[in-house]
This record gives C-alpha cells, structure tokens and sequence, in this order.
C-alpha cells in the first residue's frame, strides 16, 4: 500500500493547489534559464548566421558587436587575395531608431555581401531572399512588418521581401537586413542641407589655396558630389568577414594578416568570445545569479511545504510508529510525496511555462539540455526538502499518538 | 485461569526526573496475563496505568523491573528501538480512547496495512482486513473513511487493526470513554470474546465499572502500585 498515494488522494485540493504554486515556481526557474539561453543564443545568432571563419576589424578594437569598427570597402579586395582565403565580403552592422506608423521602431542594420550573400542563409518563415542590389529588405517578425510593406529610411523606401524568426541583436532589437550599399546608405544618411553645406565648406577650402584659386575645376570638383571625389575615402565598413577554403587552417592565415598594423583578426570562436564576455556578459552573469537565487529559494520553499505537511502527518506518523511501522515506511511515506510534488510541479511549470514563453517580448529558449538539468534539480530539491520533514517525523514519539 | 503466559510483568518501575524533581510514576508493578484472558485495569487519573501500559507495549523502557511477552523476556539484552518496534508489530495490538486511525486510509486499509507491515502480501493483506472488519460488524463500512465512521464504528476499526496481526497480546487504554454505556458495554464484550476466542491476553484499562464483570481478572493501579482487585460482584457475563 502506498501510504504517499494515499495522503494524497485524502487531500487532494490542497496538495494540488501546493504543487501548483511550486510548479509556477519552477516555471520562473526554468524561464530565467531560457531568458538566459536566449540572451546567448540571440547574441550569436547573427555572428553564425553570417557564416565566417575569420573576423577582420579595425585594429585593437573588439569587432562591430562590442564597439565601433570603420574599415575601408578596399580592404574586402585585400583580405580576399590573402592565401587560404577562398571568399572575403564587407559586413556593415548598425542599430537604427525611427518612427513607424507614429511609433518608435528600433532595429539593427545588417549589410548582406552583395551579390554573394542574398540572405539565403537566414531563417527565413516567410517570403524570399534579397532579388536586386538595391530597396528591399528581409525583416525580422519582431519588428512587426509584413512582406510588402513600404518603409522610409534616409531617403529611400525599401520593400520587405522577407520575413526572419529570431534575427535579433543582442539587446533583442529585430534585425533587418539590406544589401550593404543600402545599409551604408541608411547608416551615412546625410539632410540635404548638411550635403550642401559640406560641399560649399570644400569649395571654401579649395579656394583658399593656389592650386584651387588657379584652376577653375578643381573647385568645380571639391563641390560636386563626394563619391566623385578620389581624395576622399568612401563609406566606412564594419568590419570584412572572410571564409577559408577547404582544408586552410585558420590560424595560420590569422598569423599572416597579424603582419598588418590596420587590423585586427579573430576566428569565429573568439568572437563569439569575445561577444559573450563583452556586450552580453553582466546580463548574462545577472540572469545566471538571479537563476541561482530562484532554484535556493525553490528548495527552501519546497522544503518548507513539505515540513509543513509533515507537521499535518505527526499524529499519523506516530500512530504507524505505535503499530510498530519502520522508519522506511515513514521515510518513504514524506520523500514519495516529496518526489510526486516535485515531478509534477516540473510537469506544471513546464506546460505553463509552454504557453506563457511565447508572449515574452525577448526569446525565451528553453533547450532539452536545460529541461533535463532542471528535472535533475527538482529531482534533489525534493529529496532536499524531504530531509528536514524526515528529520521532523524522526523525532517523532509513537506515545505520541496516545495523548 | 490456565494456559501460556501472554505477558509477566516482575517489578516493574518507572521513575521520571531525577533528584528533587523525581516522580515515581510506578512501582514495583507485577502482573500475569495468560492467553484467552482478558484483563482489567482500574485506578484513578495520575495511578500509572498508561505508563503500565507504556512499559508493557514497549514504547517507553521501564527504568527497572522485566516484561516478558509471549514467553520472551524483553530485557535479555540490548535492542535497538527497530527490534523493540518490530517486535510490537509482530507481537501486539492497541486501542485506544480515541478511535486512533490513521486519517487518510480507509476502514479497511487501517486494518490491511497492519497485515503488510508483517509481510503478507497486499491482496492477503486485504482479504484478512476484510474478514476481521466483517466479525465486528463494520465490513459494510469497510471503505469508508474514519471521519465517516461512528465513534463505535472507528473503535471496532481500531480493534480489527488491533487483531491483525495475530497478536499475542492487545493493550486497551480507556478504549469505551467517548462511547454511550451500550456501545461501551459492546466493545468490552468484544475484547472479551476475542481474548477467549483468539486465545489472546487483553488488558483493558477502564474507569467504566458497569462493565466489570466481563472481565476475568480485575487489577488496581493507585499511586503507582499495581495490586489484584476483587472480582465484581455481578457477573453477568453474556447479558
């Protein structure tokens, strides 16, 4: 006879409003651990997504995910002849804050490498790749656009052609992803008056000097339009990500352009390391602690459930005591309550947590990795709690019954 | 009366506290309780019959004296309190005052987990819990809870949980005080028909002296001394 089944079954609305309110607990538990998992997750997504072995930046600096990083276009030619190079592209990434239909929109700008990189490679859900250099977009689903949908940024519209799941930047802003021209555009969006009063403060300084007094169309030329101009340098890239042919080694090409002074290299691994212990790392570290706290407070919460309704069982505790019951009845009788209560408490947890997650405005991932170790978790709390309820019914007098 | 010794008692004694704060709660207590008797104990509140019973039921030590039951002398030697609870569920039965079953079983699964804390199986378990509910007259009420039970109908509850496990002794502690005279009346005749008809030693500690002559030996408790009282003058035993 199962004495644990049985107490259960005698209060049953109690137990189930109990096990209830420690699977809600659970639930948070398990919640912190996926908001965890997604802040990570999140925070990779794009430096996988985009599919590079080696990271080229601006020098000493940690790379566009952690500070700024402003490279010439030229150097994408330079990295791709490089030994062991098999395909270099510039990588443009910015966060932008506009208005959409009278509220505040907030993304982040990725330059696909045009006309290699279309997109093909992002989790699309719905409609296709980028079809032309130029005023389309691929949209993250956070952002709330639709395919088709016209949006203003600078002084272009571009058209959502695609629609992505979970493309977010590591403070969990949606991205949208344009050719890099266009993000370069939207990015280095300059007001027309700012355009024009550029141009006149170079005809300015081209007129101060004899070359520019003596001939007519160098002043000409300081004034008209900046690409036209050799002298100066165009539109900064973030950063050139390259991909290695079969077989190289990535070391050893990170060794060859180590040689160069205006860069810096990293693999992918570092930095996605370099991502993780940067940008994300205190909210990862917080979210991790405040993950600890809850699953202590869970067990002492728990622990303290389980005592009580020890305290409930004395009388019947010391009966079976009196009736010559052994210890492993009684034990057995307090650590299968605690272990069902746990177990389902999990099952509750999980299954509100299954419809409660997908509303949170930030990804919550809950892995199978994670389920297991919180089922490990409970597995021990329960038994953790059960002991100061055992401990209790221990002590425990079977003339207790008699008074 | 003749017959096996279902429980001797020599000297017993119990002493509570020490120096100024020592109360000797009995003393010197000895007793026989043959097999098929059933035995009253009667004395005022504070006399020392629960801790007679305490003693003999192997729940609390006596401080000197020697208890042996079945034949089986309970200070032969050091035993753990598992030994001591082992014997008590292979050996003894009890009733209480109050109806003492354990709230979250059924009737009959008071009664059957008595069976397999012993080691029978669940389903002979069950079948004996069923048997011993139907003598009493309570298997219709076998799968009630006790909150659903009579006062008399928890009592012969606690009496067939008391005789599952064959005891060879039952101890009774006021076990008529919450019923009305004839149900108290019932269940003394109950423990007298089971010590004769189940050959098992039954002391039953009582105040109620309407009852007395169901008893075959009547014994006093005052001030913690136990001593042999006169048998009752009305013997209408089967009234």
């Amino acid at each position: 006879m199962n004495l644990a089944v049985r107490d259960i079954r005698h209060s049953l609305g109690r137990f189930t409003l109990t096990t209830i309110g420690v699977g809600m607990l659970l639930m948070v538990v398990m919640g912190m651990g996926g908001i965890y998992r997604g802040l990570v997750d999140d925070a990779l997504v794009v430096t996988r997504g985009v599919g590079a072995d080696l990271w080229v930046v601006q020098h000493d600096t940690r790379g566009p995910f952690a500070e700024v990083s402003r490279l010439p276009r030229s150097l994408v030619d330079r990295v791709a002849t490089v030994p062991g190079v098999q395909e270099a592209r510039e990588f443009v990434f910015h966060t932008i804050q506009r208005e959409h239909r009278g509220k505040p929109l907030r993304m982040g700008i990725l330059g696909l490498g045009w006309p290699i990189d279309k997109g093909q490679g992002l989790p699309l859900i719905a409609g296709r790749p980028l079809a032309q250099n130029h005023f389309e977009m691929i949209a993250d689903e956070s952002l709330g656009l639709a395919i088709g949908e016209k949006i203003s940024l600078g002084k272009e519209t571009y058209t959502v052609v695609g629609i992505t799941r979970w493309l977010v930047t590591s403070g969990g802003d949606g991205i949208a992803c344009f050719t890099s021209r266009d993000a370069q555009a939207i990015q280095f969006d300059e007001p027309g008056e700012s355009v024009r009063l550029e141009r006149q403060a170079r005809r300015g300084r081209a007129g101060e000097i004899d070359f520019g007094r003596t001939q007519p169309s160098v002043l000409e030329r300081a004034s008209s339009v900046s690409g036209n101009i050799a002298a100066l340098p165009g539109p900064a890239i973030s950063a050139v990500i390259a991909r290695l042919a079969p077989g190289a080694d990535a070391n050893e090409v990170q060794t060859l352009m180590g040689g160069w002074s205006d860069v810096t290299t990293y693999t992918q691994a570092q930095q996605e390391e370099l991502l993780l212990k940067g940008s994300v790392d205190r909210a990862r570290r917080q979210i991790l602690l405040f993950r600890v706290l809850l699953t202590v407070i869970s067990a002492v919460i728990m622990a303290l459930i389980i005592y009580t309704l020890t305290l409930d069982k004395l009388h019947p505790i010391a009966l079976l005591k009196l009736i010559g019951a052994p210890n492993r009845t009684i034990v057995g009788l307090i650590l299968q309550q605690s272990l069902i209560m746990g177990v389902l408490a999990f099952g509750v947890g999980y299954i509100i947590g299954l419809r409660l997650f997908p509303m949170f405005p930030r990804r919550v991932l809950v892995t199978n990795d994670d389920l297991i170790r919180v089922a490990g978790i409970v597995v021990v709390i329960s038994v953790f709690a059960s002991l100061l309820g055992i401990w209790k019914a221990m002590r425990v007098a079977p003339n207790e019954a008699i008074g | 009366m003749d017959g096996p010794l279902a429980l001797e008692t020599n000297g017993l004694t119990k002493v509570y506290g020490s120096g100024h704060t020592e109360v000797v709660a009995m003393r010197d207590a000895t007793m026989r309780v043959r097999r098929g008797e059933v035995v009253a104990l009667l004395g005022p509140s504070g006399a020392g019959k629960s801790t007679f019973l305490l003693c003999v039921g192997l729940i609390n030590p006596p401080t000197r004296g020697r208890v042996s039951i079945g034949g089986r002398l309970m200070q032969d030697g050091p035993r753990s309190l598992g030994d001591l609870r082992r014997f008590r569920r292979e050996n003894i039965g009890f009733v209480f005052q109050k109806s003492n079953l354990i709230p979250f079983l059924n009737a009959v699964d008071n009664v059957q987990i008595v069976g397999e804390l012993i080691g029978r199986p669940a389903s002979q378990a069950r079948r004996r819990a069923m048997e011993l509910l139907d003598e009493l007259g309570v298997g219709p009420r076998a799968r009630n809870m006790p909150t659903q039970l009579s006062g008399g109908e928890q009592q012969r509850v606690t009496i067939a949980r008391a005789l599952a496990n064959q005891p060879s002794l039952i101890l009774a502690d006021e076990p008529t005080a919450a019923l009305d005279g004839v149900r108290g009346r019932q269940v003394m005749e109950l423990f007298r028909n089971v010590a004769h008809d189940r050959g098992t030693g039954v002391i039953v500690v009582t105040h109620d002296h309407r009852a007395l002559d169901v008893f075959d030996t009547v014994y006093e408790m005052e001030d913690g001394s136990l001593r042999p009282a006169s048998r009752p003058e009305t013997s209408a035993v089967g009234e």
